[in-house]
């Protein structure tokens, strides 16, 4: 267990590596932030004391190393936009996403995993074909317009949800939360199911592909012929078998929720990290995108690392022979 | 020979599939109105002199207050929405194809040379194909498209927005490919009219080039299919964030964003219909897609 925990750690540093380079490159090479940080007017002597004073004369592996050390420690300069702290910017905004992206993944768990068990087990009942059909309309409509959908029936015609922002928050130490508050569970309700749809049409279509291949084998039909009540081969015997893929896409999905995040905050103003890249973005304000950067590879190597080590506790095959842990699926 | 016998069963599985069959009007459709847009638009949205603000927020022409000259209503200036929403598609359209067509080259390449040489070269390319694979194509797309910005001037980056575009969305699409083509080259390497042209003295890139080629072509179409659904989505998504195409040159997602505003003062039809076209235009391109896969797919038959 420890030699297999240790061998995906190992895979994954490179990648971290690869990224934090690539960040590391946007502060060095794109824009100028010595002539940023001065303004209009400064002299070369000005211009050389800060150059020495960031390290910029250093060579390039005595700067990257400065870099990832920094980064570490969660220091990213200052926002060229805003002129504050990146770590605090989205220290500030964490939340706000988290909170989001657990509800939607919530909402695509809870109600994606019941409904591909049911339109598995009957494939011909006219509440599978209406499921089927909605799974077709939720992946082929993109994020935005589902919300944009979403704000016009419930916010505008019938006036029940709010369309922006997080309502009233309470603030618990440094975290803010809009889970205590009705206005702040009011104002989660359509940014969640718009993040969440996509992901709950896939893994509802998934679980359903997934029942109907196990309900086929061999070890069900013995279930059946033990004797076992229904419920105990669906839930206890089918079910279970489908778990490995449910949760390899359930996790990389939660890598996407994330990335979707970034549309979804901005249908709805949703004041999380989300925005704050489309921002940096939209104002070339590289420390924040550098950072933005090395966390959501962070977050998406976690996620991968994650998913391997729910593998092994859930595929006891794996834990055979776990160099060929990827290889079934 | 063989390419017409496949043209045929195509054909046949085609004109069984009534669903396919209606895509394939429904992506006809949109392409044509997208590309005689400057012939059959019934307004030119782009001539200032035309537009007369006492036209603006039209509703579309069957709720009573509309004019029969604005099918779809019109916008905050007055600009017809269906006018706008042709030439958008052709914008669209254009970045759409131009991406696919991007990425497809560039996973072809990348694909056939590593699954021809093998060996350290392939293992590295994959792993960058990996990489980004771990990561929304989204993300990265977005991602390019702030770097460019940061790197360039305002002035210049408004000029070459539309080729930034095409870029990130091409690079942000390659690894598909890539994989695609390798594991098939990966087949076709050591079958015997490879081991003959190598022989006789083919350079490797001749090999690659008209002899492995070919044969790995199908897979592609596929994918470049399917991807051309992901592309306008994805181009329609950076242009809703607002860091898309300018705003000189409105795609569908412009128009959609442009829209979103006037949602709350009643004018729906400003972002609905842009939409609706979106939907239209992507869900054909993705059902003829699906329909392909299957078409192709021997094991299916």
């Amino acid at each position: 267990m420890i030699a297999f925990i240790i061998s995906r750690i190992l895979q994954a540093l490179p990648v971290m590596l690869v990224v934090a380079l690539i960040s590391f490159a946007m502060f060095a090479y794109v824009g100028d932030p010595v002539s940023i940080m001065l303004g209009q007017d400064y002299t070369e002597a000005q211009r050389a004391a800060l150059v020495a004073e960031l390290g910029l004369d250093q060579p390039f592996f005595v700067q990257f190393a400065r870099f990832v050390g920094n980064a570490l420690q969660g220091e990213f300069g200052l926002s060229y936009r805003l002129s504050r702290p990146v770590a605090q910017l989205i220290a500030e905004r964490a939340p706000a996403t988290l909170e989001l992206a657990f509800c939607a993944a919530a909402l695509a768990l809870l109600v994606g995993v019941p409904m591909g068990v049911y339109t598995g087990l009957y494939r011909n009942a006219w509440l599978s074909r209406f499921f089927l059909t909605f799974s077709l309309i939720g992946v082929s409509l993109p994020t935005f317009l589902i919300g944009i959908l979403l704000i016009l029936v419930f916010s505008v015609w019938l006036g029940w949800l709010p369309s922006f922002g997080r309502g009233e928050t309470v603030q618990l130490g440094w975290w803010s939360t809009g889970f205590l508050t009705w206005s702040g569970i009011k104002a989660l309700i359509l940014p969640s199911i718009t993040l969440g749809l996509f992901q709950l049409t896939l893994i509802m279509r998934l679980v359903r592909a997934e029942m109907l291949e196990v309900l086929r084998t061999d070890y069900i039909k013995f279930a059946r012929a033990r004797g076992l009540a229904n419920r105990a081969v669906h839930f206890g015997h089918a079910l279970k078998n489908t778990l490995v893929p449910v949760i390899t896409i359930a996790g990389l999905q939660l890598g996407g929720i994330i990335a979707f995040a970034i549309v979804t905050e901005t249908v709805f103003q949703w004041p999380g990290m989300g925005l704050l890249f489309i921002q940096s973005v939209g104002a070339a304000d590289i420390p924040v995108m550098a950072a933005y950067l090395l966390l959501i590879a962070l977050v998406f190597v976690t996620i991968n690392l994650i998913v391997d080590l729910l593998y092994y506790a859930v595929d006891p095959r794996i834990r055979s022979g776990f160099g060929a842990a990827r290889g079934g699926h | 020979m063989l390419a017409r016998a496949l043209d045929s069963d195509l054909w046949f599985s085609f004109t069984r599939s009534p669903v396919t069959v209606a895509s394939a009007i429904v992506a006809l459709v949109c392409i044509l109105g997208a590309v005689l847009a400057p012939w059959i638009a019934p307004h030119n949205p782009f001539d200032l002199a035309s537009l007369n603000l006492i036209d603006a927020f039209k509703p579309p022409a069957w709720t009573g207050d509309g004019d029969a000259t604005y099918p779809l209503g019109t916008d905050d200036q007055g600009r017809d929405v269906l006018s706008a929403i042709m030439y958008g598609a052709r914008v669209s359209l254009l970045v759409g194809i131009c991406a696919v067509l991007f990425a497809t080259i560039l996973g072809i390449a990348i694909g056939l040379v590593a699954g021809y040489v093998g060996g350290t070269v392939d293992s590295v390319l994959m792993r960058i194909a990996d990489i980004q694979l771990t990561f929304p194509s989204i993300l990265i797309a977005l991602l390019i498209d702030g770097i460019v910005r940061a790197a360039l001037p305002r002035e210049v980056h408004d000029r070459v927005a539309l080729f930034v575009v095409i870029f990130a969305i091409g690079i942000s699409a390659w690894p598909a490919f890539a994989r695609t083509v390798r594991g098939s080259t990966l087949v076709e390497r050591n079958k015997e009219y490879v081991l003959a042209a190598r022989v006789i003295g083919v350079s490797p890139l001749r090999i690659m080039a008209s002899h492995v080629l070919p044969n790995v072509l199908g897979p592609v179409l596929v994918i470049a299919t399917l991807g051309l659904g992901g592309a306008i989505l994805a181009e329609a998504t950076l242009s809703f964030l607002g860091v898309g195409v300018p705003p000189t040159q409105p795609s569908l997602g412009t128009l959609i964003r442009i829209g979103n505003d006037f949602l709350f003062s009643g004018e729906w039809w400003i972002t609905i219909f842009p939409g609706v076209a979106l939907i239209a235009m992507v869900l054909s391109v993705n059902l003829l897609g699906d329909w392909l896969r299957d078409a192709l797919n021997p094991k299916l038959r």
